[in-house]
C-alpha cells in the first residue's frame, strides 16, 4: 500500500508517541502493533518479534516507564504516551546493567536479550533490592532458549548490588 | 594442512601463560548484542522488497485436487501467486541426504504446514490478504501420524516409490536402518543373573529458536543471487541454491546473518530453494519472515521409541544390551538418517559391554521433517539406555552411581567394539566422580526427594574441512576470515584469542568477518560442536603461516640468514633478541606497508566402510546428576539441584564453556520435563505456537545449578580442547528419570515427565498397592 492509500484508508490512524524522548508520529492502520510500528515504521528494530502474542518477552519495552508486551499494545493505544525501547536505554552506551550482562556471560545468540534487558531494568528500578525469586519472577516472561537463565538472573543481582554502591 | 585429530597440543600448553586463551574473554559482538544494534536476519533494511506469504491447508497428508490462484492474483498489490505448476518440471528436489524434497508441494501435501503456494506482494498485508484469496481443492488421505501406523501392514506409503527408485525399502516406510552389533550374545546371556526389559519413549520437540526462520532474495544484476539466511551451513545453502537454479557458484552469494538460536534447526535449506526461484522469477528482491508457528512446522527432533533388553551380573556387570529403537521422522529425510545412524551407533553407551545388538530404523511418517538438534539422535537413545542401567541397578540392590562406576570403560579402552570400534578419548569416570560429588549423592535425602545420575556420550564430526584467512594489519591489527556461524556459543570470540596470542596482538585489535560466502573462505558447518576443533585448527594454521611469511621477509628485507631466525607464538626470535612479532612484521613490510595474510586449513577425511563415514574426531562426554523434590499430590518437580559435568579437554573461554553447559543443561529439561509436540489424527499440530507449546522458564531453572568441567587438555582441538555444546543435555533425561523413580518409587518411562503423568504414575501404583494381597 502506498502512503497516499494509506491516507485514504478510514482504518488509519495517526499517532503521536513519545520514543526516546522525541515525538514521533505514527501513521498505521488500526490493527497495528507497536512493536511493529516501531520495527516498521520507526526503524527500531533493536526490540524484537518472536511469537507475536505476548508469550516470550522478545518485543519488550517501556510504556510510561512500565515494561509490556509491546506485541500487544496497538500502536493507537501509545498516542500520547512514551515509549522507552532498548535503543533509547543503550543512547550513551551499555548500562550498567547491560554491561553485567556481558559480564556474567548471560548472552549467547542474543536475541532476546533486549527484551531480558528492558525486563530487568524495569524490575531494578521498581525494586532495586530484589531477591532470587523475585527476579525469577519478574522475568518469568522473556523467553531465552539458549538457556542463560542463571547467566542473567546473576547480570541482575550484580547490578542491583552495584546501584547499592556495594561496589567500588 | 592440518588433520585436527591427530594435531598434537603445544608442549607446555597455551603459547602465553597470561595470554587470552584460557581466560573469560567477553564474547565478541556483545555491546552489540545487549544494545539492539545486532541486526539478525528481519531487522536488515531492503527497501522495496516484495513480501512473500506460504499457502498451507490444514491436513498432514492429502492430495491436492487443484488450486485457484485467479482471484489472489487479481488483488491489489500482488505480483505473483507461485504453485509447483509454475517452478520448472519435474519440480525440482533437494536435501541432504535425500534428494526428496520438493521446492512446493506438488500434488500432494505431506505434512501440516507443507506449502502448496507462496503468493509475492507489494506488502507483507497484501501477500497475507492474498493467501486467504487462494483456493486449494484437497482431499484427505490416510495419513501416518505415528510410529505404529507407519509400521503398520498396507500402511500409507509417506513417500511415492518413485522417489527412490533404487532403494529396495522403497515400498515401506522406513527410509534407513542400521545395525550394529559384536560379541557372543549366547554366552553373554549363560553369565548373565538378571534381565531387565522394557520399552522407553522420547517426544516429537521442537527447536523454538527465538529468532523465527527467514529468507531474502536478492536477484543481482549479474545473473546471480544474494541470498540471506541466518543458516548454520552458509556453503550449503550456496551449493544447494546453486544447484537447483543451474547456477555457477559463484553467482549465489550467501550472507548468513547470526542465528538467533539454531540448535540444529538452521543447519539445512528448507524455503530458500523456494524464495530463489521467486526472486529470479519475478527479478524482485523477496522477503519471507516466517512467524513462530510456520517456524514449528519447519523443524524438530524425531520422536523415539527405543525398546531395551539388558543383562547384568549380580555385581552389576553388563553382560549384554539389545536395542531396537524407532526413530519418528517426518515427510522427508532431511538429515534425519544419519541422526538415527549416527545417535545408535553410540546407543550402547560409554561401557564396557561384552555382547550389543543394536537395530534402529528411521520411519517416515506425515508430520514436520526431523533434523539435527543439538544431541544428534543420541539423547533418544540415552534416555533408554540409562533408565536400563537403573533398572538393573534396582533390580540389584545397588545405586547408580555403583552400577555406573563397575561398567564405564577407561581411556583408551572400546566402548564399541567390532569393525568399527571406538575407544574412550578421555578419563570419563572423572566426570562422573565429580557430578557425584557436587550432588551430594551420599548426603541423606529430605522426604519426597531422590537423586539420580547419568552418562551421555556423543560422537562429534567424522569428517570436515575448515578454512580460514588471517590478515595481520601494518599497525599490528587483524582480520579473520572463517565462516563459522555464530549462533551463541561465541565462535568468533574464540579467534579473537587465538589470533591474539598466536600472534601477540591484544584481543580487541582483532575482528572477524563472517556470514559472507563471497568473502569468507569455505567452511563445511557450524555443527556437532566441531567449530572449536576444525575452524579453531584452521586459525592456528593461519597465524603458523603468517609468522613464517614474516620471518621470510625479515630476512629479505633486513639481510638477515633466514637460517639465523626462528619465530613462536607472538615473537620473532633474532640472534640477539625475542622481537614482538607485530614489530617485526612492521620492520618487514617497510615504507611500503602493505600486510600479512595467512591461510590455514583443517582437513579430516572420512574412512570409507565406517558407517558413519569416519571415526569421530572427538567424543562428547558428560554426566548430570539431579536432584528432585516430587510433591506426591501434584506430580510436579522442583529440581533442587542440578549438576552438570562435562569432560571438555580445555576450557579457551571458562564463561562461554559455563553458558554452553547452563543452556544445553536447561534444554534438556525441556525434553525431559515439559515439551512434546502434539499432533492430531489428522496429522494437525495441536500445539502450534508459544501459548501452548512450553518450554522452560525463569521458574524452571533448578533451584541450584551447578556446572563444572573435567580439563586433561587432551582433545584433538588447539591447546587440547574439544568440542563441549551438547553434552549437558544427552543424559538430562536418565538422571532426571533415575531421581523422580527415587523420590516416588514409581518408573516413568515414557517422555515428558510432566506432572500428570508423574500423579497418573503415583496414583497408579498406590491403586496397585491398595489392591494387592498383603503378605503373610
Amino acid at each position: 500500500m502506498s502512503p497516499a492509500q494509506a491516507d485514504e484508508d478510514p482504518l488509519t490512524t495517526t499517532s503521536t508517541v513519545t520514543v526516546n524522548g522525541t515525538a514521533r508520529i505514527v501513521t498505521a492502520p488500526a490493527h497495528r502493533s507497536l512493536l511493529e510500528g516501531l520495527r516498521d515504521i520507526l526503524g527500531l528494530t533493536g526490540t524484537k518479534s518472536c511469537c507475536a502474542e505476548g508469550e516470550c518477552g522478545a518485543c519488550t519495552v517501556l510504556l510510561d516507564g512500565k515494561a509490556v508486551n509491546s506485541c500487544l499494545v496497538l500502536c493507537v493505544e501509545s498516542d500520547g504516551h512514551e515509549v522507552t525501547t532498548i535503543e533509547g536505554l543503550s543512547e550513551c552506551g551499555p548500562t550498567d546493567l547491560q554491561e553485567e550482562f556481558l559480564n556474567a556471560g548471560a548472552v549467547q545468540c542474543g536475541f532476546c536479550i533486549p527484551g531480558q534487558v528492558m525486563s530487568a531494568e524495569y524490575l531494578l528500578r521498581t525494586n532495586p533490592a530484589p531477591s532470587e525469586p523475585e527476579i525469577r519472577e519478574a522475568l518469568s516472561g522473556n523467553l531465552c532458549r539458549c538457556g542463560g537463565y542463571a547467566r542473567i538472573v546473576a547480570a541482575v543481582k550484580e547490578t542491583a548490588a552495584r546501584r547499592a554502591g556495594d561496589h567500588d | 594442512m592440518t588433520d585436527p585429530v591427530k594435531s598434537v597440543p603445544i608442549p607446555g600448553g597455551l603459547p602465553h601463560e597470561h595470554g587470552a586463551v584460557g581466560q573469560s574473554v567477553t564474547r565478541y559482538g556483545g555491546v552489540d548484542r545487549v544494545s539492539g544494534g545486532q541486526r539478525f536476519l528481519a531487522d536488515l533494511s531492503f527497501p522495496g522488497a516484495a513480501q512473500v506469504a506460504l499457502v498451507t491447508i490444514p491436513l498432514g497428508c492429502a492430495d491436492i485436487l487443484g488450486i485457484d490462484t485467479s482471484l489472489a492474483a487479481r488483488l491489489p498489490g500482488v505480483l505473483a501467486v507461485v504453485t509447483a505448476e509454475d517452478l520448472p518440471q519435474p519440480v525440482p528436489r533437494f536435501g541432504v541426504s535425500h534428494q526428496d524434497r520438493p521446492v512446493l508441494a506438488t500434488g500432494r501435501v505431506n505434512y501440516h504446514g507443507e506449502p502448496v503456494a507462496a503468493v509475492v506482494a507489494e506488502t507483507l498485508d497484501a501477500a497475507q490478504a492474498a493467501v486467504r484469496a487462494v483456493r486449494v481443492d484437497y482431499r484427505e488421505l490416510p495419513g501416518v501420524y505415528t510410529l505404529d501406523e507407519a509400521l503398520a501392514p498396507g500402511a500409507h506409503l509417506v513417500q511415492d516409490q518413485s522417489i527412490r527408485p533404487d532403494d529396495p525399502k522403497r515400498d515401506s516406510n522406513v527410509l534407513k536402518d542400521a545395525h550394529y552389533a559384536w560379541g557372543d550374545l549366547a554366552a553373554a546371556q549363560q553369565r548373565t543373573e538378571a534381565v531387565v526389559e522394557h520399552v522407553y519413549t522420547f517426544p516429537m520437540v521442537t527447536h523454538f529458536p527465538i529468532e523465527p526462520g527467514g529468507t531474502v532474495v536478492v536477484p543481482t544484476d549479474e545473473g546471480g543471487l544474494d541470498v540471506y539466511s541466518p543458516v548454520q551451513h552458509p556453503y550449503l545453502l550456496q551449493r544447494t541454491v546453486a544447484s537447483l537454479l543451474q547456477l555457477p557458484l559463484n553467482k549465489v552469494r550467501v550472507f548468513a546473518p547470526d542465528p538467533g538460536g539454531g540448535f540444529g534447526g538452521k543447519q539445512n535449506p528448507k524455503y530458500e530453494p523456494l524464495m530463489s526461484f521467486l526472486a529470479q522469477r519475478t527479478r524482485r528482491t523477496c522477503r519471507l519472515v516466517l512467524s513462530l508457528e510456520e517456524t514449528f512446522q519447519a523443524m524438530r527432533r524425531a520422536g523415539c521409541r527405543i525398546k531395551a533388553r539388558t543383562g547384568f551380573t549380580r555385581q552389576g556387570e553388563i553382560t549384554f544390551h539389545e536395542l531396537d529403537a524407532d526413530y519418528l521422522i517426518g515427510a522427508y529425510a532431511d538429515v534425519a538418517p544419519r541422526v538415527m545412524a549416527k545417535g545408535s551407533y553410540v546407543g550402547g553407551g560409554p561401557y564396557r559391554i561384552p555382547a550389543v545388538r543394536i537395530t534402529a530404523r528411521a520411519v517416515l511418517s506425515n508430520t514436520t521433517p526431523s533434523t539435527a538438534f543439538r544431541g544428534f539422535g543420541s539423547p533418544q537413545m540415552a534416555w533408554g539406555t540409562e533408565s536400563q542401567l537403573d533398572a538393573g541397578a534396582r533390580v540389584l540392590g545397588l545405586d547408580g552411581l555403583q552400577v555406573r562406576r563397575r561398567n564405564l570403560v577407561a581411556r583408551g579402552e572400546a566402548f564399541i567394539r567390532g569393525d568399527h570400534q571406538a575407544t574412550a578419548d578421555g578419563d570419563w569416570a572423572q566426570s562422573l566422580e565429580k557430578a557425584a560429588e557436587l550432588v551430594g549423592w551420599h548426603e541423606p535425602l529430605k522426604p519426597n526427594r531422590g537423586r539420580g545420575i547419568a552418562v551421555g556420550i556423543k560422537p562429534g564430526a567424522t569428517s570436515g574441512l575448515s578454512q580460514s584467512l588471517v590478515r595481520l594489519l601494518y599497525d599490528g591489527s587483524a582480520i579473520v576470515y572463517a565462516g563459522t556461524s555464530d549462533m551463541g556459543q561465541g565462535a568468533r570470540t574464540l579467534w579473537q584469542q587465538i589470533v591474539a596470542d598466536e600472534l601477540g596482538t591484544p584481543v580487541d585489535q582483532v575482528n572477524v568477518v563472517s556470514g559472507d560466502t563471497g568473502a569468507v573462505p569455505f567452511d563445511l558447518q557450524t555443527s556437532a560442536s566441531r567449530s572449536t576443533v576444525f575452524m579453531g585448527t584452521a586459525v592456528i594454521e593461519a597465524c603458523a603461516d603468517i609468522r613464517r611469511r614474516i620471518l621470510d621477509l625479515y630476512a629479505e628485507t633486513t639481510g638477515v640468514p633466514a637460517g639465523e631466525l626462528d619465530e613462536r607464538p607472538g615473537v620473532l626470535v633474532t640472534a640477539d633478541r625475542e622481537m614482538p612479532l607485530v614489530e617485526a612484521a612492521r620492520e618487514a613490510l617497510g615504507p611500503l606497508r602493505g600486510e600479512f595474510i595467512g591461510q590455514g586449513v583443517s582437513r579430516l577425511r572420512g574412512r570409507s566402510g565406517h558407517p558413519l563415514g569416519g571415526d569421530a574426531a572427538f567424543y562428547e562426554f558428560n554426566c548430570t546428576a539431579i536432584e528432585v523434590e516430587v510433591d506426591p499430590e501434584t506430580g510436579e518437580l522442583l529440581l533442587t539441584r542440578h549438576v552438570s559435568v562435562g569432560d571438555v579437554g580445555r576450557e579457551l573461554n571458562p564463561i562461554q564453556v559455563v553458558s554452553q553447559d547452563e543452556g544445553a543443561s536447561i534444554m534438556g529439561l525441556g525434553h525431559s520435563q515439559m515439551e512434546q509436540v502434539l499432533v492430531d489424527e489428522h496429522g494437525r499440530i495441536r500445539n502450534l505456537g508459544a501459548l501452548d507449546y512450553r518450554i522452560p522458564t525463569f521458574k524452571d531453572v533448578p533451584v541450584e545449578l551447578v556446572t563444572a568441567a573435567v580439563e586433561n587438555h587432551d582433545g584433538p582441538g588447539p591447546y587440547g580442547s574439544k568440542g563441549i555444546s551438547e553434552g549437558a543435555l544427552l543424559c538430562t533425561a536418565g538422571a532426571l528419570g533415575a531421581a523422580v523413580a527415587q523420590a516416588t518409587g514409581v518408573v516413568v518411562r515414557d517422555l515428558p515427565l510432566t506432572p500428570e503423568r508423574v500423579w497418573s504414575a503415583i496414583r497408579a501404583a498406590n491403586a496397585d498397592r491398595s489392591a494387592a494381597p498383603r503378605p503373610e
